[in-house]
């Protein structure tokens, strides 16, 4: 098929996202980037582990972290992840309107944890939990906002190609470019899994 | 018949080797010359390894001319086209298992020198067998500080150790990672900043004769502009020799006679005495321990690790230590000194000595 | 637009090399950038062989002395060798396995942009206050200590080449895996396109963790962070695991395309297949896999104790295995064949003794109770130069002579590329050999001078004497280009008269667009087989039509540039409050370019069916 083709709901294939071969390129090139992301964020994650228990007289993780924050926020991005899903779904439909209406819904949902997160954030600089305060501090704040980084990157990428094609609908073009940015989104969510797990629940336990 | 034959030809190869590689470097420092323990037991697998190597090289050389001589194309022959060969099972099992078996080879030795050699129970028992000898190894910006934590001394630059025993060290670093070495007597381990690391050495007297009692020891690890100069010496002394000098140490003090060094004497404790101690026993933490001590520094075998033992040399190291020693910590920490100044220090500081 | 024979001024040349997209101008702007830092890099590699040519030189000493030797390890590895690598890929890969362009050839360019103005960032450090001077190791607790910037210029500089070499790695990954022309199964692809691969897998593995130890590192130096900060808690030896998780497949990520090369260029001149093509293959998907579980053999003498060191002893063991079937499988690809000596074949067989003396010191080294003596210790440069010079160097050089035809359309004289090739050899072994013995009777590494009276001096001058044999076969080397270049023979399509893959097939310089119509692969070394059974071309997968290619674009440059400034600002910002709006400006230009290129349709252009058929006629005449 070709890129530049006018669809309709009918002519639409079912996996638009690899119709074309630019298309089959960007979804198999961002599965492999995601593939160097996750060791980027295993080397991350190893360090935190290696120094987690460094506190060097500041805050530890028992005495900072608070439990309903977290949780609330942890329950939006996961909510936000399932979103993205509906609008791939609908994007599969050739429904434009209903794809963005979702991922509307995505990126506020991603919006509310980014802002419980720079909450959290300053909460913890108050407390004398800052980036130089120990190994801990700089290994706690190198991991957690290297994923904030890339929810930012996220909000502004899906936001970005919503108000771009707004006024055009889907074709093969875009329709490419909107799974790879819901591929990415899942990603971040599960991220933030392991490391709900590994900081905040671990941290908790002690 | 066939694995005395294989027996005969290794030991044929190791003799040649060893003979070879005898005459390299100096008995102070070289690897190729063992003199010790441990050095030994390097020394075997780097022999070794070299053996199994060499085969593999042979074996690849022989086919290798072969092929290049006897395959090159001749006059003549420009169009001809060889048969197409897709490769060989046989062949190619042959090489595959062949190699894993020399590693096999390779590999028994190699983890059981590498356990033994991490052996260090008797350094780490809650009491200590009075025999066995500890230091504490403290690198700093390019000089060495030796503690003695069973007799409570310190020395710096010339580590003192008995012969015919095994010597334990703790090893740290108190500004950037550094490595201790001394090539003749064994492996090196790394002194980091954050751990303290634990080996041991033996030191083999027959061998400590041959070198003239003193063994050349080395920072193997980049650690700024002076890394080249971080040496140090090794005294290998006989466990009598030793104990004595242990004795020595315990109540070594700084003894002034001449007018002169009297003079030195207070410009040192004006100046000096800020960083470097002048009794072997030191109660300060380490981090107040900024500079060598110098209790013994007549005994010394260098200047600042480097310079022949002279007073021309320590009177240039005094005057201006950054041409001997780019980069080093004591430049600029004690003011211009005059000329006079500098001959009443020197002879101060020869003057301090235990022997 | 009319996009072929456009005659062209000087100023029109540079913005088309600014802004393309082509990965056959890709890999010449690959080649020329990697050159230019190969000889930096050489020159400093002669400023250290002089230092040490005499003990208690003063040359250059101390501080000063640190830097060459790191900004040598560091040009070399990071600015000299990849790209060359990258450049051998790009002008070869795509049309090894019959496609028409990469991927991603916006990223394509993106990536060599990005590590272009990496290169030169880390390279202003010369004239801005000193290079870094920790080593190319730069390890942790020397390189908080260092003073001035070089070490800023180290970590930001290597952040952003890295991105770039991830970029062209992912590149060429998809590449591979969705361009290949009909019939190019897996196994039919030629042995470099398989080393390409396998090693652009190795870079998407391992240099997100030199990037997160970098990003540590600059939150050390820059931000106040306490990673490496005993004091505060932190650890010096996070680094050491993370530069080595890289830096070990890093050595695999250099060395398999250069295995590929020679792959090539031994069937090529046998006029032989490939013997074992399939064990190759194992092979180097073996090695690429092991490469990942030997790093800390690295860091044997770092007091990881005795369990692990012998695991990773035996791990590392194990490596000369595949290693060992890869010599074998060439040793037999000659045998029995018509070896034609040409420049490229004579590194290719050069390299066999040379590279197994580097892999068995490799496996001496292995042997952690031995390498105690070994490590950090001149015995180990003497290696890895044996295994980087004798495997990586004679690879890219060997490469460079032979596809030099196809890039440029000229032949390089093969007499000065055998004078070259001689000088270099005898220099290379004269330099290296002695190493060994000098490293073994105690001589540590990265000193800058030595005391007489131990034993050193014979040694180290030999040595020197060698370094200056290279130095003149590099200077023999650039004669032989200018001269080709500017009265050289024309290169035919099928230049050596015995290719056997599918870029002998097109012309060289290959059209914009490679094939007029995709080939059809009916085998291994698929030109080969066309030629055996008398056909002139390929036989054509599709009917001749109009051709889909990508439209230039300015953007990759002005990504990498934005980068560049943002790296400035933040490396000053302690100084100047003012610098970190630089910092942020710069990172503004590239998130800006990025957003333009997102909001911009790009749809590429065509080329038509006339203008093919007019070319490929002219292309047959001439």
């Amino acid at each position: 098929m070709h890129v530049e083709e006018k669809l309709t709901a009918e002519t639409f294939p079912a996996s638009p996202e690899k119709a074309t071969l630019e298309g089959k390129n960007k979804f198999i090139g961002f599965w492999t980037f995601l593939g160097g992301e996750t060791v980027m964020f295993a080397s991350l994650f190893a360090t935190f582990l290696a120094l987690r228990d460094k506190t060097a007289n500041g805050p530890t993780a028992e005495e900072l972290f608070k439990m309903p924050l977290v949780f609330v926020a942890t329950m939006l991005l996961l909510t936000s992840s399932l979103t993205s899903v509906y609008a791939m779904y609908h994007m599969k439909n050739f429904d434009f309107k209903k794809m963005q209406l979702w991922l509307g819904v995505t990126v506020l949902l991603g919006a509310g944890f980014l802002g419980l997160e720079i909450f959290e954030f300053n909460e913890y600089v108050h407390e004398g939990f800052k980036f130089s305060t120990s190994a801990f501090s700089s290994s706690f704040y190198t991991l957690v906002g290297t994923h904030g980084a890339h929810v930012t990157f996220g909000l502004l990428w899906i936001l970005t190609l919503m108000i771009r094609n707004a006024k055009r609908g889907l074709n093969l073009y875009n329709a490419p470019k909107f799974y790879v940015a819901s591929l990415y989104w899942h990603f971040i969510d599960v991220v933030w899994v392991f490391i709900f797990t590994v900081v905040y629940l671990m941290g908790m336990v002690g | 018949m066939k694995k005395w034959l294989l027996n005969w030809r290794l030991f044929s190869l190791f003799s040649v080797m060893a003979l070879l590689l005898a005459g390299c470097g100096k008995p102070f420092l070289s690897t190729l010359q063992p003199a010790g323990e441990v050095a030994h037991m390097q020394y075997s697998l780097m022999l070794l390894s070299t053996a199994i190597m060499v085969l593999v090289i042979i074996v690849v050389t022989i086919i290798f001319v072969y092929v290049v001589i006897r395959f090159r194309q001749r006059k003549g022959e420009e169009k001809k086209i060889p048969k197409q060969v897709e490769g060989s099972h046989k062949l190619e099992i042959i090489w595959t298992v062949i190699p894993i078996l020399l590693l096999i080879i390779l590999a028994v030795p190699t983890v059981s020198a590498t356990f033994k050699l991490a052996d260090v129970k008797p350094m780490n028992k809650e009491k200590r067998d009075k025999n066995t000898v500890v230091v504490n190894v403290r690198a700093n910006l390019y000089w060495w500080e030796f503690e003695y934590p069973d007799y409570g001394i310190i020395t710096s630059q010339d580590l003192v150790v008995p012969t015919n025993q095994r010597v334990y060290f703790n090893l740290k670093s108190s500004d950037v990672k550094h490595s201790f070495w001394i090539p003749a007597v064994g492996g090196k381990m790394d002194t980091n900043t954050e751990n303290k690391n634990q080996f041991w050495l033996e030191f083999d007297q027959k061998a400590a004769d041959k070198a003239g009692g003193i063994f050349y020891g080395k920072c193997a690890e980049l650690c700024g502009p002076s890394h080249a100069l971080m040496d140090f010496k090794v005294k290998a002394l006989p466990r009598k020799e030793f104990d004595q000098w242990v004795e020595k140490m315990k109540h070594a003090k700084p003894v002034v006679t001449d007018p002169v060094a009297k003079q030195g004497e207070e410009i040192f404790n004006k100046s000096c005495i800020g960083c470097h101690a002048v009794t072997p026993v030191d109660k300060r933490p380490e981090q107040a321990r900024t500079a060598p001590n110098l209790a013994n520094f007549g005994d010394r075998e260098r200047i600042a690790g480097i310079l022949d033992h002279t007073e021309a040399n320590l009177k240039k190291w005094l005057k201006d230590p950054n041409s001997v020693k780019p980069g080093n910590k004591m430049a600029g920490t004690y003011g211009n000194l005059t000329d006079e100044q500098i001959n009443a220090l020197t002879k101060y500081l020869m003057s301090l000595k235990v022997e | 637009m009319s996009t072929l024979a456009r005659k062209k001024g000087v100023g029109a040349v540079i913005w088309d090399y600014l802004t393309t997209v082509d990965h056959k101008k890709i890999a010449i702007l690959y080649l020329i950038a990697g050159g230019i830092f190969f000889l930096a890099g050489g020159v400093e590699a002669l400023l250290i062989r002089i230092q040490l040519a005499v003990p208690n030189n003063d040359f250059v000493v101390g501080g000063l002395y640190n830097q060459i030797l790191t900004m040598h390890g560091t040009t070399m590895i990071f600015l000299a060798a990849m790209p060359l690598v990258f450049a051998m890929m790009n002008a070869v890969v795509p049309i090894q396995i019959g496609a028409r362009d990469v991927a991603f050839p916006f990223l394509n360019a993106l990536g060599f942009w990005l590590f272009f103005f990496g290169g030169v960032f880390l390279n202003c450090s010369w004239f801005l206050g000193g290079a870094p001077d920790a080593g190319w190791t730069s390890y942790a607790s020397l390189s908080l200590e260092s003073p001035g910037h070089g070490i800023d210029f180290y970590v930001l500089g290597l952040q952003i080449s890295g991105f770039g070499t991830l970029i062209g790695g992912i590149n060429f990954l998809v590449t591979i895996v969705t361009m290949r022309a009909p019939g190019m199964t897996y196994m039919r692809m030629p042995l470099f396109t398989w080393t390409t691969f396998v090693a652009s897998a190795l870079i998407l593995f391992a240099f997100p963790p030199l990037t997160v130890g970098l990003i540590l590192m600059m939150m050390d130096r820059l931000f106040g962070g306490n990673f490496f900060d005993p004091a505060a808690g932190g650890n010096t030896i996070i680094w050491e695991h993370l530069f080595w998780i890289f830096g070990h497949p890093e050595v695999y990520i250099l060395v398999l395309p250069a295995f590929g090369i020679f792959s090539e260029i031994f069937a090529t001149f046998s006029k032989k297949r490939l013997f074992g093509y399939s064990s190759m293959v194992f092979a180097t998907v073996l090695i690429g896999f092991l490469g990942f579980m030997v790093w800390a053999h690295h860091m044997f003498t770092a007091g990881l104790g005795p369990v692990a060191n012998a695991i990773f002893a035996v791990a590392t063991m194990a490596i000369a295995v595949p290693t060992g079937i890869k010599i074998f499988n060439w040793l037999f690809t000659m045998w029995g064949g018509n070896i034609r000596f040409t420049t490229p074949m004579l590194y290719a067989v050069a390299f066999i003794p040379s590279f197994v003396m580097g892999g068995v010191t490799g496996v001496m080294n292995a042997a952690a109770a031995a390498d105690y003596q070994y490590h950090d210790s001149y015995f180990v440069v003497a290696h890895f130069h044996y295994v980087i010079v004798g495997g990586v160097v004679f690879g890219l050089l060997a490469g460079a002579h032979y596809w030099w035809p196809k890039m440029f359309g000229k032949m390089l004289s093969e007499k000065l590329g055998k004078v070259t090739f001689w000088l270099f050899f005898i220099g290379f072994h004269l330099t290296f050999f002695i190493q060994h013995f000098l490293g073994l009777m105690g001589m540590p590494r990265r000193v800058f001078t030595y005391l007489p009276g131990q034993g050193w001096e014979t040694g180290n001058l030999i040595s020197t004497i060698g370094a200056f044999f290279m130095a003149t076969a590099t200077v023999v080397l650039l004669i032989n280009i200018v001269v080709t270049t500017v009265k050289g023979k024309k290169a035919d399509a099928d230049a050596w008269g015995d290719g056997r893959t599918l870029e002998w097939a097109v012309a060289s310089p290959p059209p914009e667009y490679n094939f007029a119509q995709t080939p059809l692969v009916r085998g291994l070394d698929a030109y080969w087989i066309e030629k055996m059974e008398g056909r002139k071309g390929l036989t054509p997968a599709e009917p001749l039509g109009d051709i889909h290619m990508p439209n230039p674009s300015i953007l990759p440059f002005i990504i990498s540039l934005g980068l560049f400034i943002a790296a400035f600002g933040f490396m000053y910002h302690k100084q100047h409050s003012w610098s970190l709006f630089v910092g942020i400006a710069g990172l503004l230009i590239t998130l800006g370019s990025m957003f333009l290129r997102s909001v911009i349709d790009d749809h590429g252009f065509h080329i038509h069916k006339e203008e093919i058929l007019e070319a490929e006629n002219k292309g047959v005449k001439a």
